[in-house]
């Protein structure tokens, strides 16, 4: 009658009370682009003791389950789907020494490079001199989106979707409402039609389509409908999705008979290690707080790739990693710019979503030696238009530019432009605003 | 589940529950202890499905709870119990303290009345403490509060694990329950209630109505009539993450008004914090959507309290419905005549009581044997007066109304082993051969959701399996692992969560 002999926890299970320690040179939390790319650059700059820690069963990140291209024109020079382009890149570390634990996950990061994981074994304690973050982006739940209605099964994000047909072959839903227009949005309708899924309409509160040309043109190509200045305003259902309520200014409310709804975009990164721990977060783009070098309020932490930001492809991240590689390979030999010493990057402007890196070594050295950083500062808008970007110094204008803004655009400012004589003082902000025209 | 056999060890039961909410498994567990041959009737497929699903977590010491009434008694009594029984049963038990902060003059001027209530109601430690004391405690509250009221004896525990150990308790010593059985029609002669369920009848000699949210239904169709009539009041909560649990040391509650305790600020044992819950009357019994507007008030409600909460993301948010009734207090009565017990309008604080109601419905039942056995004089429902304080041992040889009872309690009844969920206790993702993190944001392993999948109450929803491992209840809510959970649970779910790619097709053949 009883399950108590099932049970596993209370016969086999005994916490690890002198857990295991051991230490590397540098630990990458992430086997995804970035974390990858970092330590294949780090064992091209002969820092061999080095562990890539995965939480899935497999290495590869994010790209596994994008089953459509294109991946890899970066750093294969050719366009592959997401999982062969994942598969090659967990071939090429592997190929050159790196060593990559994955159903490893890192639960704490401690001061100092301490880090607690977790793996089949229980859990275990790994120091290391240089910790590397890279533990990518996610989608805005419905949860964290604070959509009215029932809470039923058949409301998920574009990750879900496609782990759930690219990686089991399942469908969850056979006719969708899709909601949001950003670059994932497509790939959303790519996932569907991939398993047999037939949206039934593509919604987006904004008056525009957020995706550039020609992504924005791909529903109409499909027979997609898609409504603009349409909100998403309650799921319907009992035990599963069966309708949802949508709003659109001077049209009113209607339901859109449904199964499924698929929340796209919204990227948020994934900084539950760094925001539990002790690492300083930036409100901005929800990652950690870095200078330019990719490191964080405690120097011993380095972040790379999408947790720096929402969000960006595949071949940049990878780039991110592998330049934030030899940073560290740079740090360890003593080389890096003072952190003490940055200057803060800030804008009070609403308009602006964020800026990264939040700090800037301004005495760094010029471009082209081995310690230089991120070449530019990268900027999100919550608004669309023409405008002026303004960066003063106090009262002193450093640098402006008019540009044309739009959410989910990147504009990158040249951070070469921003450095500032030695003699100046380092304690006063970079303040950036923009003025729409 | 096919059709339950005219009784599977061909002697009817002693007790029918009708319904596993936390009042159902708390009500098996003390009748199979008490020697009782106990089935418990659940209309879901997994049990917490009702009034059970979202709650606050909090124990209450019923430090304001109305003085003299039956569900003061009956919180006091099941908080000492919880006390007594959760270090056997591994259950969590977080002793945050809670402070009642006044945030007006208004607020400010009703503490001294919270105060005398609590010492009336027994509960000796609580005390006015200024606002700097306030803040030494709480430095994470905003600088409008005023002044406070401390209550060192409220907690916090797991809501769903304890319930689940109650019920894993009884079906260890001997207990059944039928899940996904709904029981659609009674009938009543020569001493023995058949109960016509979905799935086929069940015979006993006593019924005790634990049905929550639809109690007043099911009494009116045997009855005729029902007592009270329930009246749905929707809570729904705001979770943050995780971050935020560590912004204060205690419960935060304000000033309670005539109709709800108000908008709680709270920790759960998991690591979490949440804000709520809403008070709101509506119909529906099983309708608990949540609404963005609510939400949003809620979120500023916590904000306002505890500042911090602005730099933190929402991870989770939730619904749960009272069983409200036109009466503030327990509608629990015998109808002797009949072998009946109702128990109902368990509307806000059934996880603190559970305990100390079993007991309480265990007395009405001996006495209502007395009664048949011509001992009470009255000969009238026993009704709802609070009983004398019961002076509660675990592992009692003897019948907690020994000479009474027609039962003879279990020597050395087993104590079945629970899920360790809480942040408190060793989690299994410290434990070797876990098998791997299936759920990231909650740490729950394979071992964790494969046990969840086994045994008589072996998860048969998404909903079930949140209860009972909190996978998908984290930060990312599904993101990360709703694919290896579709692979892990197939074939468990009665709706799955989604189908092979084979299924479908097998469907459309249909
Ligand atoms: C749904 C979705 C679709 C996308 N589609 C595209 C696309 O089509 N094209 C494109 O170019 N980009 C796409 N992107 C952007 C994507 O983020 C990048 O392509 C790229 O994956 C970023 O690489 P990364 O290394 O920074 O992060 P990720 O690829 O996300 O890798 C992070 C890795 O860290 C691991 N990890 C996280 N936490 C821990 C922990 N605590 N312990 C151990 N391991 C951990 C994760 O399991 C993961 O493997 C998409 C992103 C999302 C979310
Ligand atoms: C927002 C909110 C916050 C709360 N906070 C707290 C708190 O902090 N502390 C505290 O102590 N309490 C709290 N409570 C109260 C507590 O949750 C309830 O008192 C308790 O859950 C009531 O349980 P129940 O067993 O009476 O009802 P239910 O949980 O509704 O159980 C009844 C069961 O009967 C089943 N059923 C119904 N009809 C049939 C039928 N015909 N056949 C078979 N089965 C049937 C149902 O499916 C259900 O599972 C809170 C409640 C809410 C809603």
């Amino acid at each position: 009658m009883s399950d108590a002999k099932s049970w596993p926890q209370e016969a086999s299970a005994q916490a690890n009370t002198d857990m295991p320690q051991s230490a590397v040179e540098v630990a990458i939390i992430g086997g995804g682009p970035s974390g990858l790319a970092a330590a294949l650059e780090l064992k091209r700059r002969g820092i061999s003791n080095i562990v890539v820690l995965e939480r899935e069963n497999e290495a590869g990140g994010i790209p596994r389950h994008c089953g459509h291209p294109p991946f890899g024109v970066r750093e294969f020079a050719r366009v592959l789907t997401g999982p062969s382009y994942a598969r090659r890149l967990v071939r090429a570390a592997r190929g050159a020494g790196v060593t990559i634990r994955t159903a490893v996950t890192v639960v704490e990061l401690r001061p100092g490079g301490e880090l607690l994981i977790t793996s089949q074994q229980g859990s275990e304690l790994l120091q290391a001199r240089r910790v590397i973050v890279a533990t990518g982006v996610r989608e805005t739940p419905r949860s964290a989106r604070l959509i009215s209605g029932a809470r039923v099964l058949g409301a998920l994000n574009t990750g879900a979707l496609q782990s759930l047909v690219y990686l089991q072959n399942r469908k969850p839903f056979k006719r969708p409402v899709i909601v949001g227009t950003e670059l994932v949005s497509f790939s959303a309708i790519m996932t569907c039609r991939h398993a047999g899924i037939t949206p039934v309409a593509m919604i987006e509160a904004g008056a525009h389509v957020t995706a550039r040309w020609p992504s924005s043109i791909f529903p109409r190509l499909v027979g997609l409908p898609l409504y603009l200045n349409t909100r998403l305003v309650s799921i319907k259902g009992t035990r599963r999705v069966q309708a949802v309520e949508v709003e659109t200014p001077g049209h009113g409310r209607r339901l859109i008979e449904c199964d499924g709804v698929v929340l796209t975009g919204g990227f948020t990164p994934e900084a539950s290690l760094a925001r539990m721990g002790h690492l300083a977060i930036d409100r901005g783009t929800g990652g950690p707080v870095v200078d330019q070098y990719g490191r964080c309020s405690d120097p011993v932490y380095f972040a790379a790739g999408n947790l720096l930001r929402p969000v960006e492809t595949a071949g940049w991240s990878f780039q991110e990693g592998r330049r934030c590689g030899g940073w560290v390979a740079g740090d360890l030999a003593g080389d890096l710019a003072d952190h003490a010493r940055a200057t803060q990057l800030t804008s009070s402007d609403p308009g602006i979503k964020y800026l990264m890196p939040q700090k800037l070594n301004l005495t760094a050295p010029p471009e082209g030696t081995k310690r230089e950083g991120m070449k530019h500062v990268q900027l999100r808008f919550e608004l669309r238009g023409k405008g002026v970007l303004t960066i003063h110094r106090g009262s002193d204008l450093v640098w402006q530019r008019s540009l044309h803004v739009a959410p989910e655009r990147r504009i990158l400012v040249p951070i070469k432009a921003l450095l500032a004589p030695p003699s100046h003082p380092t304690d006063t902000p970079l303040e950036f605003r923009f003025k729409i025209e | 589940m096919e059709n339950i056999p005219a009784s599977r060890s061909g002697t009817p039961f002693d007790i029918a529950i009708i319904g596993a909410g936390i009042v159902g498994c708390a009500m098996a567990r003390r009748f199979t202890l008490e020697g009782a041959k106990v089935v418990v009737i659940e209309k879901a497929s997994d049990i917490l499905d009702g009034a059970s699903k979202a709650n606050s977590a909090i124990l209450h010491t019923g430090f304001d709870a109305p003085t003299g009434s039956l569900e003061l008694s009956c919180i006091q009594g099941g908080y000492r119990e919880y006390i007594d029984i959760h270090k056997q049963f591994g259950l969590p038990l977080e002793k945050s303290g809670a402070h009642v902060v006044a945030w007006s003059d208004e607020d400010e001027a009703a503490l001294d009345g919270i105060v005398a209530q609590a010492h009336a109601n027994n509960v000796e430690d609580v005390s006015l403490i200024s606002a700097q004391q306030l803040r030494r405690c709480e430095p994470g509250l905003a600088e409008s509060a005023r002044a406070a009221i401390t209550v060192p004896g409220e907690a916090i525990i797991d809501p769903w694990s304890a319930p689940y150990a109650y019920l894993r308790q009884s079906l260890l010593n001997g207990g059944e329950v039928y899940l996904d059985c709904e029981v659609t029609g009674v009938s009543f002669s020569a001493g023995m209630w058949e109960l016509a369920t979905s799935h086929g009848a069940v015979h006993c000699a006593q019924v005790i109505n634990c049905a929550g949210l639809y109690g007043d239904l099911i009494d009116k169709a045997v009855l005729g009539t029902a007592s009270f009539e329930i009246k749905p009041r929707k809570g729904q909560f705001v979770v943050f993450d995780k971050a935020a649990a560590s912004l204060i040391n205690s419960i935060i509650l304000p000033v309670p008004t005539r109709r709800t305790k108000g908008v709680v600020v709270f920790r759960t044992v998991f690591g979490n914090l949440a804000v709520g819950p809403t008070a709101e009357d509506q119909e529906a019994r099983a309708d608990t959507a949540t609404d963005q507007a609510a939400l949003r008030t809620l979120i500023a409600a916590g904000i306002a309290k505890v500042p911090a909460l602005e730099t933190i993301p929402i991870t989770a948010v939730y619904a749960g419905l009272r069983p409200a009734t036109q009466f503030k207090d327990y509608q629990i009565a015998a109808q002797q005549q009949r072998n009946w017990i109702t128990v109902g309008g368990i509307r806000s604080t059934g996880l603190s009581s559970a305990l100390g109601i079993a007991r309480h419905v265990f007395e009405l039942y001996c006495d209502q044997a007395e009664v048949e056995g011509g001992g009470r004089k009255d000969g009238k429902d026993s009704a709802t007066q609070p009983k004398p304080q019961i002076n509660i041992q675990t592992n009692t040889r003897t019948n907690t109304q020994d000479q009474k009872c027609k039962h003879l309690a279990l020597r050395d009844p087993q104590v079945p082993p629970v899920a360790r969920l809480a942040e408190s206790t060793t989690r299994d993702w410290r434990c070797a051969g876990h098998g791997s993190i299936v759920c990231h944001c909650e740490l729950v392993s394979e071992r964790e959701i494969k046990a969840a999948l086994k045994g008589p109450l072996a998860a048969r929803s998404l909903a079930g399996l949140k209860r009972q491992t909190r996978a998908t209840m984290g930060r990312c809510q599904g993101f990360y692992c709703s694919a290896r959970l579709a692979e892990l649970t197939d074939g468990h779910f009665d709706v799955p969560l989604a189908p092979g790619a084979q299924q479908s097709a097998k469907d459309k053949g249909q």
